[in-house]
C-alpha cells in the first residue's frame, strides 16, 4: 500500500476526493491557493479547481465564518481554512453564535454543513499567539463536533466523514504532524489507502495495550504517549495509549473499559489544563470507573500559562515524552486507594 | 513610483517645505541604513541551522520571520516625527517600526533570540514586542493593531495628554473589520490618531488583486470623514512631509488621518517563503526604487552629504546593528521555571 507522511496530504487528499464528485464543496480562507492553507490541508486543489472552487478571502475571519455560515444555509459545503487556531478571536462570534447554533436555534430549519480545517499546537518557537491548541474552547460550545487526528490513516478518513457530515465539524491538524518540509515531524510514515474511506467519529482508538495505567491523549501528544509508553515497558510499567480521534462526540466506553482493566489514568493534553479537555475526561472516567480506580487520576497539560516564545520556557510549559513519563511512572508507584 | 523624481532645484524646495535640514536628513539615512543592516544580520543569523534543510525550529531564532526589507521609509518617516510619549502598535513585521520608534537595538535582537535580557524576557518573541519606555507594542494578529492605538489615542485625549497614537498595518490587515470599525470610531470621537497603511501588494501569498475590491484605503477612510494621504513609501521625504502634516493635527487636537504608504517587501512574506505568488522581474522592478540609495543620491544632490560622510553613516549602522546581534548571541536564555511566572501582577 502507498505510504504517506503525516496530516497534510492526507486531509487535502480527502478534500480532492470529495470535491471531485460532491460540487457543493468549496474551499475558504487565507492562502489557501498557492500555499495550500499554510499547513498543506489544502495543497493541490487550486491547481486542480481553480478560483471557482478554492477561493482565496482577505483576510477577514468575521466575515468569511459568516459566509460559511450563509453559504451553508443554502446549499453549499463550505470547506474553511482557519489558519491557525490562534485566529479564531477574530471569527468567533460567526463561530460559536451562529455555526454552532443556527441548526438548533431554527429548530432544524438551518442545514449548517461546515467543515472548518486548523492547524494547532506549538512546540517550534512560534510563541504565544501561534502555538496554541484551543480545541477545549471549542468542544465546550454544544454545536461543534470536534476532531484531533494523530495519524494520516485517521486524516483522511475522519476528514471523509466530516465532509459528509450535515453538521458543523472543526478538525484540527497538528503542525508537527503535518509531515511538511519546514516543520519538524513526530509522526510516522504510515501507509494510507489512496482510495475513499471513512473513520467514524466517537470511537476512541487504543494504541497501544497495556495493563498497568491508561494514557488518554489527543493530536501530537499521542505519539509523544507512546514514546513513554516504550521507555515504561523497559522497566516492565505495561502502558495502554489511548488516541481519543474526536472530542465531540467522545468515546466514554473505551475510556472507561481501559480504566477499571488498569485502575490508573493519566491524561495528557497540550491545551490549557484548567476547564477543558483534561478536566472533563477525568469527570467521565470517574463517573464510569470509580470503583476501579486504584489513584486518583493524574493530567498533564500546559500549566496555564500563554506560550512563550524562548526554547527553554516553551519546553517547559507543553508535555514532553519525559514528563510523560515521569508522570506515568509516578502515578504506577502511587499508593493505592484505601 | 508614483511621483516623478524632483529636479535639484524642486528637491531643495522639497525638503525646505517638509522642515527637514541637512542633520535629519542624515540620521534618517543612518536610520534606514540601520534598520537595514538589523534585518540582513537577523536573516543571516535565521538561517543558521536551517540549511541546507529548513527547519523552522531549528537553529538559534525559531518559529516564523518576517523582515520589513524596502519598508524602512515608511517606519522611519513617520516614526521620525514622533516622541517617547508617543504610541506606536505595530504588526507581525515589526522590526522597522520597533528600531523607528527609539527601542534599544541590542533589547529589540535579544527578544529576537529568545534572551533572558530581551525586552520581554525571551517570552514574547519576534511578533511580540513590547517596550513601554518607547510606547511600542506589536501583535502577531492581523488587524489587532487599529483598535489599539485608538484606545491609547482615546487615553491620551482624556488624560490631557499632546500625544498621538498610530497605528501600523498591512493592506492585508486593511481589509479586516478592524480597519473600518476602528477608522468609524476614530472620525466619530476625533481622536489624535495616525492609520498608516503600508501596502506592499501581498497580504502573505494573496496578491492584492484578489483581496481587495479597489486598490486604495484612502477612499475608504474618506467615507468616515477621515483626512487621508497617498504617499510613496520607498521615499522618506514623501512619508515625512505628510506625515509631518497628520502628526502636527493630530497633536493640536485636530483629529485623526490616515496615510497610505505604496511600498514593497523585497524579501518573502515569512523566511522560507518560496514566492510563487510573485516574479523575479517584478523585485528586480521595485529594487530600482530602494528608499536608501535613493536618499543616499539626494543627499548628495542637495550637497548635504559627500561618499565619506554617507559611508560613515552606513558604517555606524552597520557597527550598531552588529553589536546588537553580538549582545543577542552572548545573552543568557531564560531559566525554564520563568515560563510559569508573570500570568498576572
Amino acid at each position: 500500500m502507498r505510504k504517506l507522511k503525516g496530516l497534510a496530504f492526507a486531509i487535502a487528499e480527502a478534500i480532492d476526493q470529495e470535491m471531485a464528485h460532491n460540487e457543493r464543496l468549496v474551499v475558504l480562507g487565507e492562502d489557501v491557493t498557492y500555499w495550500g492553507a499554510v499547513f498543506g490541508f489544502t495543497m493541490g486543489l487550486f491547481p486542480k479547481y481553480g478560483r471557482e472552487r478554492v477561493v482565496d478571502t482577505p483576510i477577514t475571519e468575521q466575515t468569511f465564518m459568516g459566509m460559511a455560515v450563509g453559504a451553508a444555509s443554502v446549499g453549499l459545503h463550505p470547506v474553511v481554512s482557519l489558519m491557525f487556531v490562534d485566529f479564531c478571536g477574530a471569527g468567533f462570534d460567526q463561530m460559536f453564535n451562529h455555526m454552532a447554533k443556527n441548526y438548533y436555534m431554527s429548530g432544524g430549519q438551518l442545514p449548517m454543513p461546515v467543515t472548518v480545517i486548523t492547524a494547532i499546537g506549538g512546540g517550534y518557537g512560534d510563541a504565544a499567539q501561534h502555538s496554541q491548541v484551543l480545541y477545549g474552547l471549542f468542544a465546550h460550545l454544544p454545536g461543534f463536533k470536534i476532531v484531533v487526528p494523530a495519524t494520516a490513516y485517521d486524516a483522511k478518513g475522519l476528514t471523509m466523514r466530516a465532509l459528509a457530515d450535515p453538521n458543523p465539524v472543526i478538525i484540527f491538524g497538528h503542525k508537527l504532524l503535518t509531515g511538511l518540509p519546514f516543520l519538524p515531524f513526530e509522526g510516522e510514515e504510515e501507509e494510507v489507502p489512496e482510495e475513499r474511506y471513512t473513520v467514524e467519529f466517537g470511537r476512541a482508538a487504543v494504541r497501544r495495550q497495556g495493563q498497568d495505567l491508561t494514557i488518554v491523549a489527543a493530536g501530537l501528544m499521542v505519539p509523544r504517549s507512546l514514546k513513554a509508553a516504550e521507555r515504561l515497558a523497559q522497566e516492565g510499567i505495561s502502558a495502554e495509549v489511548i488516541d481519543l480521534r474526536t472530542l465531540v462526540p467522545l468515546d466514554e466506553a473505551t475510556l472507561v473499559a481501559s480504566a477499571r482493566k488498569t485502575g490508573r489514568v493519566l491524561i495528557v493534553d497540550e491545551d490549557y489544563m484548567s476547564y477543558g479537555l483534561s478536566g472533563e475526561v477525568a469527570f467521565r472516567i470517574q463517573a464510569g470507573a470509580l470503583r476501579s480506580l486504584k489513584a486518583p487520576i493524574q493530567r498533564l497539560a500546559v500549566p496555564d500559562v500563554p506560550i512563550p516564545f524562548s526554547e527553554p520556557l516553551e519546553s517547559a510549559v507543553i508535555p514532553s515524552v519525559q514528563r510523560i513519563y515521569e508522570a506515568a511512572r509516578s502515578l504506577v508507584g502511587a499508593q493505592a486507594l484505601a | 513610483m508614483i511621483k516623478p523624481e524632483p529636479s535639484p532645484q524642486d528637491l531643495q524646495y522639497l525638503v525646505a517645505q517638509a522642515g527637514l535640514d541637512a542633520d535629519q536628513l542624515r540620521r534618517a539615512y543612518r536610520q534606514l541604513c540601520l534598520i537595514r543592516s538589523f534585518e540582513n544580520l537577523i536573516a543571516n543569523r535565521y538561517y543558521i541551522g536551517k540549511t541546507p534543510e529548513f527547519n523552522m525550529a531549528a537553529g538559534p531564532i525559531r518559529g516564523e520571520m518576517h523582515l520589513a526589507v524596502g519598508q524602512e521609509a515608511v517606519a522611519v518617516g513617520v516614526c521620525s516625527l514622533l516622541g517617547d510619549g508617543d504610541a506606536v502598535v505595530s504588526t507581525h513585521r515589526p522590526h522597522h517600526h520597533a528600531l523607528a520608534k527609539g527601542v534599544e537595538p541590542k533589547k529589540l535582537a535579544a527578544e529576537i533570540f529568545g534572551k533572558a535580557s530581551g525586552l520581554c524576557h525571551g517570552k514574547g518573541g519576534h511578533m511580540h514586542l513590547f517596550d513601554t519606555s518607547r510606547h511600542f507594542a506589536c501583535s502577531g494578529i492581523v488587524g489587532a493593531s487599529f483598535p489599539q492605538a485608538a484606545g491609547a489615542a482615546f487615553a491620551f485625549r482624556k488624560l490631557g495628554q499632546r500625544n498621538v497614537a498610530v497605528a501600523f498595518a498591512g493592506e492585508g490587515a486593511a481589509n479586516h473589520g478592524t480597519f473600518a470599525e476602528t477608522l468609524n470610531v476614530a472620525g466619530l470621537f476625533q481622536l489624535p490618531l495616525v492609520v498608516v497603511i503600508e501596502d506592499n501588494l501581498y497580504a502573505d501569498s494573496t496578491p492584492k488583486w484578489a483581496a481587495l475590491s479597489t486598490v486604495h484605503h484612502f477612499q475608504r477612510a474618506q467615507s468616515f470623514n477621515i483626512p487621508s494621504y497617498v504617499v510613496d513609501g520607498m521615499d522618506f521625504i514623501d512619508v515625512y512631509r505628510v506625515a509631518k502634516l497628520v502628526i502636527e493635527r493630530a497633536r493640536n487636537g485636530m483629529g485623526p488621518a490616515l496615510i497610505e504608504a505604496v511600498c514593497y517587501r523585497y524579501r518573502g512574506h515569512f523566511e522560507g517563503d518560496a514566492e510563487e505568488y510573485r516574479t523575479r522581474e517584478e523585485v528586480e522592478r521595485w529594487q530600482a526604487l530602494d528608499p536608501i540609495p535613493r536618499l543616499r543620491e539626494r543627499l548628495k544632490t542637495l550637497g548635504w552629504a559627500d561618499e565619506a560622510i554617507l559611508n560613515r553613516l552606513q558604517d555606524e549602522a552597520q557597527q550598531e546593528a552588529e553589536a546588537a546581534i553580538q549582545f543577542a548571541e552572548s545573552s543568557p536564555l531564560p531559566e525554564p521555571q520563568e515560563a510559569l511566572m508573570g500570568v498576572f501582577q
